[in-house]
């Protein structure tokens, strides 16, 4: 894959994240309700700096749970995960208003797969959707609540996110992918 | 594009180091599946299992078969008494006629050594040996090293006592096989009478008196004594065994910290393991002969999904 533009730098990020974090409670009236959903792998450090910002400016303590969606997927085997990520979800849901966080909104396979998983846990009063980029091409009626930016892509791009908890670096890139 | 390095999986063998890492960090995710209050994901939905056993099992047959039905595929258990099929030909046959209900998986058990091999020969579908003979058993092996695994930081090193019916046990040529390619340092603990002519197959150090190294194992694997597959009496009596091979209370005691208890089930008391210790084993923790279960269809789940997850 080759780089071909720098679409968010770390400030931008934090700058975004704070801003949904203030959306979120504006929308909540509050956050007694909240508990956060983060989809692996990248949606999970994104959902933990999200909550961690409710929580200095509500002084409470979220809970925050991860969810891989390799087993919901509708192509499974075309796209290669050998490995699996953890899925921990170790509170209720049931009446709960879960904040489902991922980087990346493309499709919208994903967060369908997403919410069969969390139907299967539980019966939610809501589910609101949270990413960082919403790059377009959806195939399936889905839309996000919070949108970190939104950033228009050819198809054969890929959006790239990187994330200091586990790239050590913080950043948004457009990429050319050489075969999609 | 395959997940697994191999189609079948009829002996450990066919299984690279990189596929065994692939199915013990999958395994977490699966044994997750099973903590919930839903246990199923749709992830194998219209995938299609046959369980083929030709040998009569319970446990095994059972762990495959919740396996499946939480990843959602639809398992059908197809039982034959050998004593109505003739050897070699039928068998083909049963099997082609199943092949042609277009089905996605075999999960066979059968009581002859290597009929695995013709098995694969004669028919188009993957097939994962669930035991045939006295040959090998490689899922018990992956649910046993994932039990290793959840107990132990490393492989690497590990002392492990392999004890008992070594001759006439599938599960010891496939655990010591593993073992051995993980990197364990591997004992065989045993009686001459229950030991096969080719020891160096197994490539490991061997003694006859389990006290001569209990204090310093971190693993001691009690095999089952194989009454059923025992044509003549391999051992002059009970109390010999007790003698030099099973776990009483003194040996259990005399085990070092941290070490672990592990017997593929079901356990003989008084033979393997003594009435006493098997009474009062809740009170260890280091006896993982349960959740060797609990790991099994946990392990299974992960091998099912790698083997049917691709196209």
């Amino acid at each position: 894959m080759k780089e071909k533009a720098l679409i968010l730098n770390d400030n931008d990020i934090e700058r975004i994240l704070k801003r949904i974090s203030h959306e979120i409670i504006e929308r909540n009236k509050g956050s007694e309700n909240l508990v956060f959903i983060g989809i692996q792998k990248r949606g999970v450090p994104l959902a933990a700096r999200i909550a961690k910002n409710i929580e200095d400016l509500e002084k409470n303590d979220l809970k925050i749970g991860r969810l891989d969606i390799t087993f919901y997927r509708d192509d499974v085997g075309s796209k290669i995960k050998p490995v699996i990520d953890i899925t921990d979800i170790p509170f209720e849901i049931d009446d709960k208003d879960i904040i489902l966080v991922d980087d990346v909104l493309f499709t919208g396979r994903t967060i369908r797969a997403s919410l069969d998983a969390i139907i299967d846990f539980g019966r939610p009063k809501t589910i609101q959707l949270v990413v960082l980029v919403d790059r377009g091409h959806r195939e399936l009626p889905i839309r996000a609540d919070y949108v970190g930016k939104n950033i228009p892509t050819s198809r054969d791009e890929f959006v790239e996110v990187k994330l200091r908890e586990i790239d050590k670096i913080d950043m948004v890139t457009i990429c050319q992918s050489e075969q999609r | 594009m395959k997940m697994l390095s191999t189609r079948n999986v009829i002996t450990i063998d066919d299984l690279s180091i990189d596929d065994i890492y692939m199915i013990m960090e999958n395994a977490d995710s699966f044994y997750e599946v099973l903590d919930r209050e839903l246990k199923k994901v749709p992830t194998l939905r219209g995938k299609t299992i046959i369980n083929l056993f030709f040998e009569s099992s319970t446990r095994t047959r059972t762990s495959f078969e919740i396996a499946a039905k939480r990843l959602s595929a639809d398992l059908i258990n197809f039982s034959t008494s050998t004593s109505s099929l003739k050897k070699g030909e039928s068998i083909i046959d049963t099997l082609k006629t199943i092949q042609s209900m277009m089905i996605d998986l075999l999960i066979i058990r059968h009581s002859d050594s290597g009929v695995m091999n013709l098995i694969t020969e004669n028919i188009d579908v993957p097939i994962i040996n669930a035991g045939d003979g006295k040959h090998q058993h490689p899922t018990q092996a992956l649910l046993d090293l994932y039990t290793i695994k959840k107990s132990f930081k490393d492989f690497k090193g590990l002392k492990v006592a392999v004890t008992g019916d070594i001759l006439n046990s599938r599960v010891a040529r496939s655990d010591i096989k593993l073992f051995k390619k993980m990197g364990m340092d591997v004992t065989i603990v045993s009686a001459p009478m229950l030991l096969p002519e080719n020891l160096e197959y197994f490539d490991s150090s061997y003694i006859y008196d389990i006290d001569k190294i209990i204090e310093d194992i971190d693993i001691l694997y009690m095999l089952r004594m194989q009454f059923e597959r025992q044509d003549r009496k391999y051992y002059p009596s009970i109390k010999e065994y007790d003698r030099f091979l099973s776990l009483n209370m003194e040996r259990l005691k005399k085990m070092k910290k941290g070490s672990i208890i592990m017997h593929p089930g079901p356990v003989n008391r008084g033979i393997e393991i003594s009435e006493n210790v098997m009474n009062h084993a809740e009170n260890f923790s280091g006896f993982k002969i349960n959740t060797q279960v609990t790991n099994g269809v946990a392990v299974r789940m992960a091998l099912i999904y790698l083997m049917l997850g691709s196209t």
